[in-house]
């Protein structure tokens, strides 16, 4: 693919003109996908799919062309050129527009990381087996996973991982649910067969009768992956400079009237891991690791290249959307093995669901509780809750109201598949809120 | 360029018990203007073929965008094996019935089918952008325009050969006003509401400045507007409302697949259950819910769902009475309840699942004054801004851009931040008055999400004016 994309990113600059640039960039994968439902295969294929993105520049104006690429060389060539002529006989239509953002001019990175995933052949006698005897639902999804950017400043960005996620939930006959993911680069069936096991144990306690919670504010225990889910509502009106600026950010009252969240906690965008391309689409290469949040004062937000322009402020070089990449909310002082004692009485959750901004500017965020959540007093667990809807500001529980952060990071993969499969992930702990607002 | 798919399909050599192949060639158009600069001229094509294959009773699929004989033949080949791989633990064995054969052509409504120009619409969107424009208390004002032409042809072993082609529009303005800590933001019927079948006819540059200038005057009131109360109270929904109501505690829990179990670790479960078809009381006597692939210009519109069945208006729901699922072919083999033909896929790259197409509430008797005179005291809400609903789709929280209080049988003051929560079925058993045809309007979203792998497909939602009653309302932070 790479070889492929790169091909004709030269042929492009070969026939460019004097007064035009061209942004590339590239996504693509080669995917198999097996649905699950009661440990049973409802669906199963394979997706093999890329697309060429082409940002066409000249005389202070911009469009934009994506098409589908194939990886034969004549046909995508003969595609690219006929999108080009196309924009270049719009381009000098369209309004001139004051925040283009021009290629990029630092060095080109290259990422490769092979992996050691099970072959396609391979996936159904590895993984079925395994989980018969419990009602299993869920997604295997693996394959190799492309990323690439050039420019006609010369510019040549690569990043390749080959990876597998098994996204699934368990359910108990009173349907009580646990959720699992199963995620990495490299397959270990004995740890794989570890892995479930354990799950499967945490099902156990599911079956006891769920107490039924009224609403009204509970000490509660946020989980990783549902604390990764409150973090994930930054990336849509939050920490976005944009959205900032245009009046359509939950942390406005931040920047506006100087309010910070808990000194406790820390969130920065931290590419260290390896796990997503440090390149945006325009080529642009983010530092390894931007503060976000630095005990609880609002210290970075994602700022574009574009918006850098329209703003007069410093790019960080985010996507144009300006949404997180690899977030990473730093561990704490509460021991990971002492979260419930800690927690003494109250909510454990272990995930959420269906979060949106209930009222964006006021901070203020709705959902469900989902999955395996407990009522817990004198720190042990006694039952399973009824699913309850919450409503509550970021600045109560990212705020006065966040007691602790455990000392454990857990890495919640990125499993979403609505533009294709997409790398990377989510580093959280989790936390302890001292009132978290239950209304249904 | 379509793609001669008898020609391919003959040429394939495997041994499989029926062979489909759906051709999926879509070009999307982006024009958007913020704050009087453009923002976005984009274009995207995407173009691709599945080809699924049935062994042993196990469907298993490939996509590709590669259309030369090797490739296809390695694509058919590796869906077969896919097939047989899984075949011995399948959650259901299917034969060929379940992808029927079909022969045809659909062609969405349209009006005018002359393109216009990049141009004019860029200056159209300059134009409506300076209308939002209202005040010095606008910090923001969008204008958007998508343009969706979706060429689908499909052939298979059983003879199948329809292709149906769609021109789709989608039209959005938006304004934020700010006063201090005051932030409010309105937009035309709620984000991308106003999606449609149509042609080039949607940009009638009077009406979209209109609709523009209306959009920043409201942003603007809502900056003095009382907060929405805290009560229990009786609650009237404008159709740009319904239909994310329609859609979250009426389409999806009524999915077949949901109900069957496979979204359960994605997008939920169902609080219906099989036995609640014919039995269940969903919503008062005045509740009827249609499945309508054939109204003109809503944004589902169909003739063909992606197995072939053929696409008819049915009742899902009559007289508050829960009658029918939104299940496909498959669905209904599998749960033996009658369902439609809603068997869709978001483009080449995915496999069918049950999905919402059009889903509308038929119209009753009222009349909006006749609604608004009933109510002593309520609140009435437009356009939605915020969603969220439960795995098994029962509690649900959604709030309104805009709202204006009820009182004595009168629309009084505006009000901003109007939200509500309900249960699904008492919140469609309150439905008191359902309005007649003249608050009849239809709406759609492209951007509907469920399946694993997740696929985001277009949906149409007509409603009336619907009054509810004892509704909890609550306003902002």
């Amino acid at each position: 693919m790479k070889d492929n994309f790169f091909y004709i990113c030269d042929e492009i600059m070969k026939k460019r003109n004097e007064d035009e640039d061209f942004i590339l960039s590239f996504s693509g994968e080669k995917s198999q996908y097996i649905r699950f439902n009661n440990a049973k295969v409802r669906q199963t294929g394979c997706v093999d799919d890329a697309n060429l993105y082409i940002n066409f520049i000249k005389n202070n104006r911009s469009c934009k062309f994506s098409l589908s690429f194939q990886g034969d060389h004549s046909n995508d060539l003969n595609n690219v050129l006929n999108c080009i002529e196309m924009m270049r006989n719009e381009i000098n239509n369209l309004p001139k527009d004051p925040y283009i953002v021009r290629p990029d001019s630092s060095k080109s990175i290259c990422e490769i990381n092979d992996g050691n995933i099970l072959s396609r052949d391979q996936v159904i006698d590895s993984v079925l087996p395994i989980i018969q005897g419990v009602d299993f639902t869920g997604i295997w999804a693996s394959g190799p996973i492309y990323r690439g950017s050039a420019n006609s400043n010369g510019q040549r960005n690569w990043f390749e991982t080959n990876s597998y996620s098994l996204d699934y939930s368990l359910i108990t006959p009173n349907e009580k649910m646990v959720k699992g993911t199963y995620a990495g680069s490299d397959w270990n069936q004995e740890k794989f067969n570890h892995h479930f096991e354990n799950k499967k144990k945490q099902c156990q306690i599911m079956n006891e009768n769920s107490k039924k919670i009224s609403p009204g504010n509970y000490r509660t225990y946020l989980a990783p992956a549902a604390v990764a889910d409150l973090i994930g509502m930054l990336s849509w009106g939050g920490i976005s400079e944009a959205s900032i600026r245009q009046g359509n950010s939950a942390l406005c009252k931040m920047r506006e009237n100087d309010i910070s969240l808990s000194s406790k906690l820390n969130i920065s965008e931290d590419f260290r891991s390896g796990l997503v391309p440090r390149f945006n689409s325009n080529g642009e290469i983010s530092e390894k690791c931007i503060e976000l949040f630095t005990n609880g004062k609002l210290k970075n937000t994602l700022i574009c290249s574009r918006t850098a322009k329209e703003y007069n402020c410093n790019s960080n070089f985010a996507e144009d959307g300006e949404y997180l990449r690899t977030p990473k909310l730093s561990a704490g002082q509460l021991k990971e093995a002492e979260m419930l004692s800690h927690l003494n009485e109250g909510l454990y959750l272990s995930n959420l669901h269906y979060l949106n901004w209930s009222d964006r500017i006021g901070g203020r965020i709705t959902g469900m509780t989902r999955y395996a959540c407990f009522w817990v007093e004198n720190g042990k667990i006694v039952s399973p809750i009824e699913n309850m809807r919450f409503d509550d500001s970021i600045y109560n529980f990212f705020g006065d109201q966040l007691d602790g952060i455990s000392d454990t990071v857990e890495y919640i993969p990125e499993v979403g598949t609505y533009d294709g499969r997409q790398p990377g992930g989510i580093m959280a702990p989790g936390i302890i809120i001292d009132n978290f607002n239950l209304t249904l | 360029m379509k793609k001669n798919l008898n020609k391919i399909l003959n040429e394939i050599n495997i041994k499989a018990d029926w062979i489909g192949i759906r051709e999926v060639r879509e070009i999307t158009t982006y024009r958007s203007v913020r704050d009087g600069n453009p923002k976005a001229n984009d274009r995207h094509l995407t173009h691709g073929i599945l080809i699924e294959v049935l062994y042993n009773g196990q469907f298993g699929y490939y996509g590709t965008n590669k259309f030369d004989s090797k490739s296809i033949q390695n694509a058919a080949s590796s869906a077969l094996k896919q097939a047989k791989l899984a075949s011995k633990w399948s959650l259901c064995s299917f034969d060929k019935d379940v992808r029927p054969k079909s022969v045809g052509k659909f062609s969405s409504y349209r009006e005018n089918n002359n393109e216009i120009s990049s141009d004019i619409l860029n200056d159209i969107l300059m134009k409506t952008n300076e209308s939002i424009k209202v005040s010095d208390k606008i910090v923001s004002a969008s204008s958007f325009f998508k343009i969706v032409e979706t060429d689908i042809n499909f052939v298979s072993s059983s003879g199948s050969e329809f292709s149906q082609d769609f021109l789709l529009m989608s039209i959005d303005f938006s304004a934020t006003a700010q006063d201090g800590n005051i932030i409010q933001s309105r937009s035309a019927n709620g984000r991308l509401a106003q999606s449609y079948q149509a042609g080039y006819e949607v940009f009638d540059e009077q009406a979209l400045l209109n609709k523009a200038q209306i959009v920043g005057e409201q942003a603007v009131e809502l900056l003095t507007a009382e907060e929405c109360p805290t009560k229990k109270t009786n609650l009237v929904l404008a159709p740009d409302q319904m239909m994310l109501q329609i859609h979250e505690s009426i389409g999806h829990p009524l999915e077949m697949d949901r109900i069957l179990g496979d979204e359960r670790n994605y997008a939920g479960w169902s609080f219906v259950r099989l036995k609640d078809f014919g039995n269940l009381k969903y919503g008062s006597d005045l509740l009827n819910v249609t499945f309508d692939p054939s109204l003109e210009g809503e944004f589902a519109s169909y003739k063909f769902d992606d197995s072939g069945d053929v696409a008819k208006k049915e009742y899902l729901i009559k007289d508050g009475i829960l009658l029918r699922g939104l299940g496909g072919v498959e669905s209904q083999r599998r749960s033996k309840i009658e369902g439609v033909a809603n068997f869709r896929s978001s483009s080449w790259n995915r496999s069918p699942i049950d999905r919402m197409a059009n889903l509308n509430i038929e119209p009753g008797d009222s009349t909006f004054d006749e609604i608004i005179a009933s109510v002593e005291d309520g609140v009435y809400m437009e356009s939605n801004r915020s969603w969220s609903i439960d795995d098994y789709r029962n509690k649900f929280q959604f709030g309104c851009e805009y709202g204006k209080l009820i009182e004595n049988g009168k629309l009084t003051k505006t009000i901003r931040n109007p939200n509500y929560r309900a249960i699904s079925t008492p919140f469609w058993n309150s439905l008191k008055m359902v309005g007649n045809k003249d608050t009849f309007e239809y709406f759609g979203t492209p951007h509907c999400g469920k399946g694993e792998p997740n696929q985001a497909i277009r949906v149409g939602h007509a409603s009336p004016v619907c009054f509810f009653e004892n509704i909890d309302v609550f306003g902002g932070a």
